[in-house]
């Protein structure tokens, strides 16, 4: 039986535009890809991978584009789509003014004090 | 006698720029002299770890010169831990992500370490007692 | 029963997240869990009494062992006897050989 792991990632928008995509998240499709039962918990600033119609296209230096602008919350819907568990902090939702209604679908949002409970359903918890 | 532990590290801090990077290297040194075999997967700017152009340079604020002011590079830990894990008859294997070398142009490194992918680290993380994921701000 | 390490790198003076993760701690063991919390590199600048020390000696007295890198106190001339209530020094071989027995290792 593959090893369960949840990944908390709580750091966002770190070098986003330059790879095009948020490198944690990549990670975890890939490692899925991979065949790793990976589970993920957005925290802190991080929640907000998960508000939808975020836009980051138009950047060009000089003559040169970026054609292929990180499109975070649709990767993060596409993680949940193919079967992973998504979570996020709702007291951290709350704190930066984030309603349900402009989230994407299949999140799932988990309060702090429950916290405890979700981390024991894991054998290894990574935090990124 | 107990089994071995095995253990797996994922970095990715490039050298230079984080305190992590060290206390990384702190981390594998001591499971190492703990006798444990020891993964890593370089993600990120830490693929410029063992990166084989690292160079020392002298000191002027301080006055030292090359010689004097004995700094070693990045690469050189890795490679002193890498002859002490072969002194010690442990396991070291250091992988490098590949993508993340190749969007930096990093694709020199010391002996050693080898190209991979996240494949290669869900293998480390499955055969290990346990992980460690030391993540970059 | 689960084990936790929580290893704490980060400084509450530049960090508000640190509170966060301070609150997870307490909520684990809360719950019943036993919890280590670690600081180390600039994270043990919480660990002289002061300012932002009150949480750590909270979270002691609330069963949260609280240890500090011997190396990173040393580092910024913190001495062993000046640190908060409930904050003990230790080596860094704490990491490597909770890690070894299993404990749920995460790294703030």
């Amino acid at each position: 039986m593959p090893k369960k792991v949840l990944s908390i990632v709580a750091t966002a928008y770190r070098a986003t535009l330059e790879e095009q995509d948020d490198t944690v998240v990549w990670l975890m499709h890939a490692l899925r890809g991979a065949g790793a039962p990976v589970d993920v918990l957005l925290r802190g600033n991080a929640t907000n991978y998960a508000v939808k119609g975020q836009d980051a296209s138009g950047l060009a230096f000089g003559e040169r584009q970026q054609t292929q602008p990180p499109r975070v919350d649709q990767d993060v819907a596409k993680l949940a789509a193919n079967g992973a568990r998504v979570f996020l902090v709702e007291e951290d939702l709350a704190e930066r003014g984030i309603e349900r209604a402009e989230l994407i679908t299949g999140v799932e949002s988990v309060a702090r004090a429950a916290l405890p409970t979700l981390l024991a359903g894991y054998d290894q918890v990574w935090h990124w | 006698m107990a089994a071995r532990k095995i253990l797996t590290f994922a970095i990715m801090d490039a050298p230079y720029e984080s305190a992590r990077s060290t206390t990384a290297l702190r981390l594998i040194d001591l499971a190492l002299r703990r006798g444990c075999d020891v993964n890593v997967f370089a993600y990120e700017g830490a693929v410029a770890v063992p990166f084989a152009k690292q160079q020392p340079h002298p000191n002027a604020v301080h006055g030292r010169s090359v010689e004097e002011e004995d700094h070693p590079n990045p690469k050189d830990w890795v490679g002193a831990l890498m002859a002490e894990a072969k002194k010690r008859g442990l396991t070291f294997n250091w992988v490098q992500c590949g993508l993340c070398v190749d969007e930096r142009g990093a694709t020199e490194w010391i002996e050693g370490p080898r190209r991979g992918s996240p494949a290669d680290f869900w293998k480390f993380v499955e055969a290990s007692d346990n992980t460690l994921v030391i993540p970059t701000k | 029963m689960d084990r936790y390490l929580l290893i704490e790198s980060l400084d509450p003076f530049e960090s508000n997240d640190v509170e966060r993760y301070q609150t997870l701690g307490a909520s684990l063991a809360r719950a019943g869990h036993q919890v280590t919390l670690f600081l180390v590199q600039n994270g043990v600048l919480a660990a002289r009494p002061g300012a932002r020390s009150g949480p750590l000696t909270a979270l002691a007295e609330r069963r949260v062992e609280v240890l500090a890198d011997e190396f990173s106190l040393r580092e910024r001339g913190i001495a062993a006897s000046r640190l908060a209530p409930g904050v003990t020094p230790a080596s860094l071989d704490v990491v490597i050989d909770r890690l070894a027995d299993g404990w749920k290792t995460l790294w703030h």
